[in-house]
C-alpha cells in the first residue's frame, strides 16, 4: 500500500466486449453504488448484445465484503436469466480466505485462476495479448 | 516503532463513499502495525461489514480506531458507534442469515467471525455500539524470536 | 579429620559456610563427580567433573559472600546458569523427567552437609545448626537455579521446534503442470491449519494450479473441527477457481465423518496417487500403460 489513499473508483466500470464475452475488470475499492451500476450495466449490456458469457477479472480487488459478494452472486443470476455464463477470475488467497470465513462460499458462481482459464471456461480463446491484467507473471 | 499517528483516527460514517475511507483508513492501520496480509484482510473486510450495519441500519454514525497492546504484541480496537433505532434482538441480529437490509444476512455474524474480540452493546431507542479487536501476531510467530 | 578453627568470635553463618566452601572446594568437587548428576554429564574423565563441580562451588561461595543465599537472582550463579542449563538438559536428553532431574539435583547436598558438619564438630551446636540451615537454603536456591534455568531452555526449545514443525510439514509439491499437493502429516490445530491454507492457496496462484490435492494420509484423527478446516480450504480454494481434492482418508476416518454427521461435500479419493489420476484425467491427460494401451 502506498501511504496516500488510492482513488476510489466511482462512477462506471467499463465493460469490454471479446466476441462472445464481455470482460469487466474490477480494480482497488468499489464504491457500493458502483457496484450497483455494473450490475445495471451487465444487464442492459447482455440483453442488448446477446453474448454468452461475463467474465470478472477481481485479481485487483483487495475485499469483498458481503455486499460485493451479493453483487457478484445476482450478477451472476440475472446473467443466467439472460442466457450467459457469469465466471469470476483471479480472485486472491486472502480474499477467498475472508470470504470464506465470514460464510460467503457463493456456490452459484463459477470461478477460475486468471482471465486466460476464465475465457477457457467460457468456451473461447483468450485474445493474445491484454494489458493490464495483474496476474500475468510468466506461466 | 509504531506510533499512534496513522492508526487511531475517527472517521464519519455518513455515506457510501465514507465506507472507502474506512476500508482504507483500517488496511493502512492494521499494515502500520504489522498485521499480515490475510489478517488485514479480513480485519478491513469486518470493518467494511459493521461500518454498511452503522450507515444502513444505524442511519450513520462514526468509526474510532485505537491502537492497543498487550504482552508487546500490537492491535487494532475499532469501535463503531450509531445512534439508530438500535437492536431489539441481539441473540437474532447475531444469527447466520438474518437480515433486515439488502445484505446476504451475514453481516454482524460473519464480522465476529474476522476478528479476535467481538462486543456489542444495544438500546433499543438509543443506538449501537459494536467494539471489535483484532491482534497482529498470532501463534505462526515471527522467526527473529528464535 | 575435623580441621576446627574457631578461634574467639565466630563468623556469621552465610560467612561460616564461604568459608568452608572456600576451603573445601577440592572434595566437594571430588565428591560430586560421583554424584549421578556430574558422573553421567561429563563423561570423557574424572576431573571434567571435578572441574564442573568446582565451578559451582566457586558460584555458590560467591553467593554466601554477598548474603544472597535465598536469592535465585543473585549475580554469583550467572556464571553457572549456562553450566546447569548444559547439565539438566543433558539429563533430560538421557529420558530423566523433570522431578528425577531436581531430585537429582537435591542429591548434592548431602555430601557437603556432611562435610560441614565433620568441619564444625568442635563449634557450638547452634553455631553449627545455623550455618547448617544457610546452606540448605543456599543449596535449595543452586537447584531453584538449575530448575529454572533449564525449563526455560526446554521452553524455547519446544516453541522453537513447535515453529520448525509448522513450517516443516506443510510443504507444496509441484506434481505435475498445474496439480500441487500437501501431504498432512500429525494434528490439525487451528493454527496450523491456517498455515496449511495460506500456504496451497499461495501455490495454487505462484502455479497457476487448478487442482490441489490436500492428503491426509498422515493425520491422526479427523475431528468436526478438523473437518472444518479441510473444508474451508476446499470452499477458498474453490473461490479462487481452483479444485481441491481430499486423499487418503484412511478407513477409520471415513467411518468417524460418517459418525459426525459431517457432510464433506468434496471430492475425495482413497490416495495420492488416485488423486492423481484424477486431476490429471481432468486436464485431458490419462495415464496409460504402455504394455496393454489399458489406464
Amino acid at each position: 500500500m502506498s501511504e496516500a489513499y488510492s482513488r476510489p473508483v466511482t462512477g462506471h466500470v467499463p465493460v469490454l466486449r471479446l466476441g462472445d464475452v464481455l470482460l469487466v475488470t474490477l480494480q482497488g475499492d468499489l464504491h457500493d453504488s458502483t457496484a450497483q451500476q455494473l450490475q445495471q450495466d451487465l444487464a442492459e449490456t447482455i440483453s442488448r448484445t446477446g453474448v454468452r458469457g461475463v467474465l470478472i477479472d477481481i485479481s485487483g480487488v483487495e475485499i469483498v465484503d458481503s455486499f460485493l459478494g451479493r453483487v457478484l452472486a445476482e450478477i451472476a443470476a440475472q446473467a443466467r436469466l439472460l442466457a450467459a455464463r457469469t465466471v469470476v477470475a483471479g480472485m486472491r488467497p486472502a480474499v477467498a480466505i475472508t470470504l470464506v470465513e465470514l460464510g460467503l462460499t457463493l456456490p452459484g458462481l463459477s470461478t477460475a485462476l486468471s482471465t486466460e482459464a476464465g475465457m477457457e471456461l467460457l468456451g473461447q480463446q483468450a485474445p493474445v495479448t491484454r494489458p493490464g491484467s495483474p496476474r500475468q507473471e510468466s506461466p | 516503532m509504531h506510533t499512534a499517528a496513522g492508526v487511531e483516527a475517527c472517521l464519519p460514517i455518513r455515506s457510501d463513499m465514507d465506507l472507502v475511507w474506512v476500508r482504507q483508513h483500517v488496511r493502512q492501520a492494521a499494515a502500520r502495525l504489522g498485521f499480515g496480509l490475510v489478517e488485514q484482510t479480513k480485519l478491513v473486510t469486518a470493518a467494511s461489514e459493521l461500518a454498511r450495519n452503522t450507515l444502513v441500519h444505524g442511519g450513520g454514525g462514526q468509526m474510532e480506531a485505537v491502537h492497543v497492546s498487550s504482552g508487546g504484541v500490537h492491535g487494532l480496537r475499532l469501535s463503531f458507534t450509531d445512534e439508530g433505532p438500535g437492536i431489539a434482538d441481539l441473540d437474532q441480529a447475531l444469527s447466520d442469515g438474518y437480515t433486515s437490509g439488502n445484505g446476504l444476512g451475514m453481516g454482524l455474524s460473519g464480522a465476529r467471525r474476522l476478528v479476535h474480540d467481538f462486543d456489542i452493546e444495544s438500546t433499543p431507542g438509543a443506538g449501537t455500539t459494536v467494539r471489535v479487536t483484532c491482534w497482529a501476531a498470532q501463534p505462526p510467530r515471527p522467526r527473529e524470536e528464535v | 579429620m575435623p580441621e576446627h578453627e574457631a578461634d574467639g568470635q565466630l563468623a556469621t553463618p552465610t560467612h561460616e559456610v564461604r568459608d568452608f566452601l572456600n576451603r573445601r572446594r577440592e572434595q566437594i568437587a571430588q565428591r560430586w563427580a560421583d554424584e549421578p548428576l556430574f558422573r553421567t554429564v561429563f563423561t570423557v574423565s574424572r576431573d571434567e567433573a571435578v572441574e564442573a563441580g568446582k565451578v559451582v562451588v566457586d558460584a555458590l561461595a560467591q553467593v554466601a559472600d554477598s548474603d544472597q543465599v535465598e536469592d535465585p537472582d543473585a549475580a554469583g550463579f550467572s556464571g553457572v546458569r549456562e553450566q546447569l542449563a548444559r547439565m539438566g538438559a543433558a539429563r533430560s536428553r538421557a529420558g530423566l523427567s523433570n522431578t528425577q532431574v531436581s531430585s537429582e539435583l537435591a542429591a548434592l547436598r548431602p555430601p557437603v552437609e556432611n562435610l560441614l558438619a565433620a568441619d564444625l564438630e568442635q563449634a557450638p551446636p547452634e553455631h553449627l545448626r545455623a550455618c547448617s540451615t544457610a546452606l540448605t537454603v543456599l543449596m535449595g536456591t543452586l537447584r531453584l537455579v538449575a530448575m529454572q534455568t533449564a525449563l526455560s531452555e526446554w521452553q524455547a526449545l519446544s516453541d522453537r521446534q513447535q515453529m520448525q514443525l509448522m513450517e516443516v510439514a506443510t510443504p507444496v509439491i509441484r506434481l505435475w503442470d498445474g496439480i500441487v499437493a500437501v501431504p498432512l502429516i500429525g494434528t490439525l490445530d487451528s493454527a496450523r491449519s491456517q498455515v496449511v491454507m495460506e500456504t496451497l492457496l499461495n501455490a495454487v496462484v505462484d502455479q497457476h494450479a487448478r487442482f490441489a490435492i490436500l492428503d491426509i494420509t498422515g493425520v491422526p484423527t479427523v475431528d468436526s473441527l478438523v473437518a472444518q478446516h479441510l473444508m474451508k480450504t476446499v470452499a477458498a480454494a474453490r473461490l479462487m477457481g481452483a479444485q481441491c481434492i481430499v486423499s487418503g482418508i484412511r478407513p477409520a476416518i471415513a467411518q468417524t465423518i460418517v459418525h459426525l454427521g459431517l457432510d464433506l461435500d468434496v471430492i475425495t479419493r482413497a490416495s495420492l496417487s488416485d488423486a492423481l489420476g484424477y486431476a490429471l484425467h481432468q486436464l485431458g491427460a490419462d495415464i496409460v500403460n504402455p504394455g496393454t494401451g489399458q489406464r
